[in-house]
């Protein structure tokens, strides 16, 4: 029967244990999405039926309410909705927790600081405040002053003394408040960060992670609108790695945490409202990986932090008007992750590149050079890349939005590139 | 914590405790009584006020505290401060509305420091400060409605609506901005200086900095510079007590930030009287073109947050902004003032106060982007299937 096969097919999907009365009675918030009627279980093959009611809801103990009793002593649920369980649904994909971008840097954060004691975050108004943008909130009741440390203003200095306390035993996370400021220490960063671990022949690793939101946001001026991983690409030593989504912007921040190498994990100031369900069990992401967002056949877009989500945007119309796409969410900025991008060329043949920074000398360029050097012989076309101009930001809103690609424009390249 | 917060913030309103006794003796009336509104604003009889707060000297000596002024300059500090607060309330309430975008640091309650400065200075002095410059700007000649253009993105603005809240300019009248990290503009304060020294021109440089920006290491190395040179540069430091969330004590172990300058000259003064303000940039101005560098401590006190994104009180108690208001603020001071000394009546005043509501209001409307023009923006932006209403509001959690 029709009712039987879902029922089938929803308990399937439900990894509950024993009795489904016990199911019932149970009110964990954080697992599945369909209860059935304990008393429907005997009465399945009969004409009793009607009376089955399985019920799929967004389980949110909240929003479920009370459930009224029939005169039988039978819970009933009044709002029964049938739902077809969603193709290639397992337990895994409804279970783990939904959050913020800037909550699942704090997850990480807060997992990474209670599992290591020597990891501490360095930064302006990182501690009493929570942070500018809510990152680091909560956190200095938890682990104090010192490990939450308020800095004055002073960029240059405590990114010199979080390398410091590095060299010596520490793992510091320097918060810049914008990316932008981190300019004020980039003699800190590039000197002293990047090369101790060579000039000094292997002896100090400085297992230090600078973050801090940049990018281009919402009208925020010409200063506070830095795209820096153009300016650190080219210091050696450094690791760069920028985040896009709560899922991977919590796996790179504790892999970031984790790694000796001085890691800069680039967020971006229009992301940290995003919201997705990430896994409740604990993960760390390879910080050299690319991410595979959508296979495809046509054309390759290497893409990262707020362009991705452009990117998919873009994907919509095309994938409406006929093409494949492959897109990567290149996340390593230094090194590349030649490796998935070179099997993705191999592919497609094609490669578009989408990128914020300014289109002298940023990522794109060197990605265009790396993957010349390396696949050329696999390419049908030459790489296409779509960078912001090289204009300070403008403050106008929409004179803003004309200096940074947007997905029309991602569009006809995508058309252009494919017509070879 | 709390306590520690309390006791803080008893510090900064009782500065006035006896500046309200020395108010009340120099609040004597003229003996003329009965002046009218408009012999006021002409009458440049001097008179001289005692200035409540003694100020507090750093290597030089104090300047006298009797200040000299006239009728016409106090009437015109209460208009050009009163302009300022309804600019920068209008600000507040445009950034509500979502016309403004991005950062909007505002400068209410401080707006004694700009006008007395103004007060003591030409136009070939040089100005430069950091991003709560709406009120500078308007102090060194600009109009309410191209700040207004500015800050809503128009091409009429200051600076075309490319720079925002945080870049303002105005070269004509030696205003350099309008700078948006902080402390970097104090190295461009000693390079104007250094500018005026070697041209040869009769002018001091204010390097205008909160007490945020007075742990930047380049502060210290741009006095060490300018007073190694000679240089005709007056740094003031506005100091409102928080740099964005953090207490000044909690972020400086000197938060006497006039003595900072070690071997430069500094001078504490109460920031929110006009008069004292005047006063001691007079008295600097004198000392840095003849003698170089000088420094001024402001001791002053924002009501708004650092700016708009922050509630500004997390980090201060209410009662401690309302507390300042009460027994501080600027407006009132000399409000009281002119009062006192039967310059204007409360009917001229509350002319004067129409009319800066009206200038700011017709500012706003005139720079306020029209209906239609916002929907050809929004085309412009083609970003998809986002839908945006006419006044802008758009989605936060999807990403537009």
């Amino acid at each position: 029967m029709e009712s039987t096969a879902l029922l089938q097919k929803l308990t399937a999907g439900m990894a509950f244990r024993g009795n489904p009365a016990t199911l019932l009675s149970s009110s964990s918030a954080s697992s599945h999405f369909a209860r059935v009627q304990a008393s429907a279980w005997p009465i399945m093959q009969g004409s009793r039926l009607r009376r089955l009611n399985v019920e799929a809801t967004d389980l949110n103990a909240n929003a479920f309410g009370t459930m009224p009793h029939s005169s039988t002593g039978l819970k009933i649920i009044t709002k029964a909705v049938a739902v077809k369980t969603e193709r290639g649904s397992t337990a895994t994909a409804q279970q783990g927790h939904e959050l913020l971008l800037f909550e699942a840097l704090r997850e990480g954060l807060d997992e990474e600081m209670e599992r290591d004691p020597t990891v501490c975050v360095i930064g302006e108004d990182v501690g009493h405040y929570g942070g500018s943008y809510k990152v680091t909130k909560g956190m200095a009741e938890k682990y104090g002053d010192l490990r939450l440390l308020d800095t004055p203003i002073a960029e240059n200095s405590f990114t010199g003394m979080a390398i410091g306390a590095a060299m010596s035993g520490l793992r510091p996370i320097v918060e810049g408040m914008n990316m932008g400021f981190l300019l004020l220490a980039f003699n800190q960063i590039a000197n002293n960060c990047g090369m101790l671990h060579y000039t000094s022949g292997g002896q100090f690793t400085i297992p230090i992670v600078i973050r801090g939101p940049g990018g281009v946001g919402r009208q925020l001026g010409a200063e506070h609108s830095q795209r820096l991983e153009s300016y650190f690409q080219s210091v050696p030593g450094l690791q760069m790695v920028a985040c896009s989504t709560p899922y991977n912007a919590k796996g790179l921040m504790k892999a970031a945490i984790r790694s000796e190498n001085p890691v800069i994990l680039f967020e971006h100031v229009l992301l940290y409202n995003l919201k997705e369900r990430i896994p409740d069990e604990e993960y760390v992401l390879c910080l050299e990986e690319a991410e595979l967002v959508r296979p495809g056949e046509d054309i390759t877009i290497l893409t990262y932090s707020r362009m991705r989500h452009h990117v998919l945007q873009a994907v919509k119309t095309l994938v409406s008007k006929g093409y494949d796409p492959e897109v990567i969410d290149i996340r390593s900025l230094k090194p590349f992750d030649l490796f998935t991008i070179g099997n993705s060329v191999k592919k497609t043949h094609k490669v578009l590149i989408v990128e914020e920074c300014m289109r002298t000398g940023g990522i794109g360029a060197s990605l265009r050079a790396a993957i010349m050097e390396n696949f050329f012989d696999e390419l049908d076309a030459p790489i296409g890349c779509l960078s912001s101009q090289d204009v300070p930001t403008p403050y106008a809103g929409p004179l803003e939005d004309l200096t940074v690609v947007q997905p029309p424009q991602i569009v006809f390249a995508v058309e252009q590139l494919c017509k070879h | 914590m709390a306590s520690q917060l309390l006791r803080r913030a008893g510090k900064l309103i009782n500065v006035s405790a006896s500046a309200t006794k020395n108010l009340a003796s120099s609040l004597a009336p003229i003996s003329q009584a009965n002046r009218s509104f408009a012999s006021a604003a002409e009458d440049t009889n001097p008179i001289t006020i005692e200035i409540a707060v003694p100020y507090k000297a750093h290597k030089c000596e104090p300047p006298s505290l009797l200040a000299t002024t006239t009728p016409q300059e106090l009437v015109q500090f209460f208009k050009t401060m009163f302009l300022m607060r309804r600019m920068e309330i209008a600000a507040d309430s445009l950034y509500k509305s979502k016309f403004i975008r991005g950062f909007c640091h505002l400068y209410d309650g401080q707006e004694a420091v700009c006008v007395g400065m103004e007060a003591a200075l030409t136009k070939t002095d040089c100005i430069v400060t950091a991003y709560r410059d709406h009120c500078i700007h308007l102090g060194r000649g600009g109009t309410v409605k191209e700040i207004m253009s500015e800050l809503m993105g128009r091409k009429d603005g200051c600076s075309l609506g490319k720079g925002g809240s945080m870049h303002m300019y105005k070269k004509e009248n030696n205003f350099y901005g309008g700078n948006g990290i902080v402390g970097a503009q104090t190295p461009l304060g000693a390079g104007l200086a250094f500018a005026q020294k070697y041209s040869k021109v009769e002018g001091v440089t204010l390097a205008m900095y909160g007490d945020g920006a007075a742990n930047q290491g380049q502060l210290f190395e741009a006095m060490n510079i300018a007073a190694l040179w000679d240089l005709p540069v007056i740094f003031v430091c506005e100091n409102n007590h928080y740099g964005m969330g953090t207490a000044e004590w909690r972020s400086a172990k000197s938060p006497e930030y006039y003595r900072r300058g070690d071997y430069v000259p500094g001078l504490k003064v109460d920031g929110m009287d006009a008069l004292a303000v005047k006063q001691a940039v007079k008295y600097a101005k004198e000392y840095a073109l003849t003698k170089g560098a000088f420094v001024l401590e402001m001791d002053t006190y924002r009501y708004h947050g650092h700016s708009m994104s922050d509630p500004g009180s997390t980090y201060r108690t209410r009662d401690e902004i309302s507390g300042v208001r009460q027994e501080r603020d600027p407006i009132e001071r000399i409000r009281k003032l002119l009062l006192a000394k039967e310059i204007v009546t409360v009917a001229d005043l509350k002319n004067m106060e129409k009319e800066a509501k009206k200038e700011v209001d017709d500012a706003v409307a005139q720079a306020k982007p029209d209906p239609s023009e916002l929907l050809s923006h929004i085309y412009v932006k083609g970003l998809g299937t986002e839908v945006f209403g006419p006044d802008r509001k758009e989605f936060t959690a999807v990403l537009p």
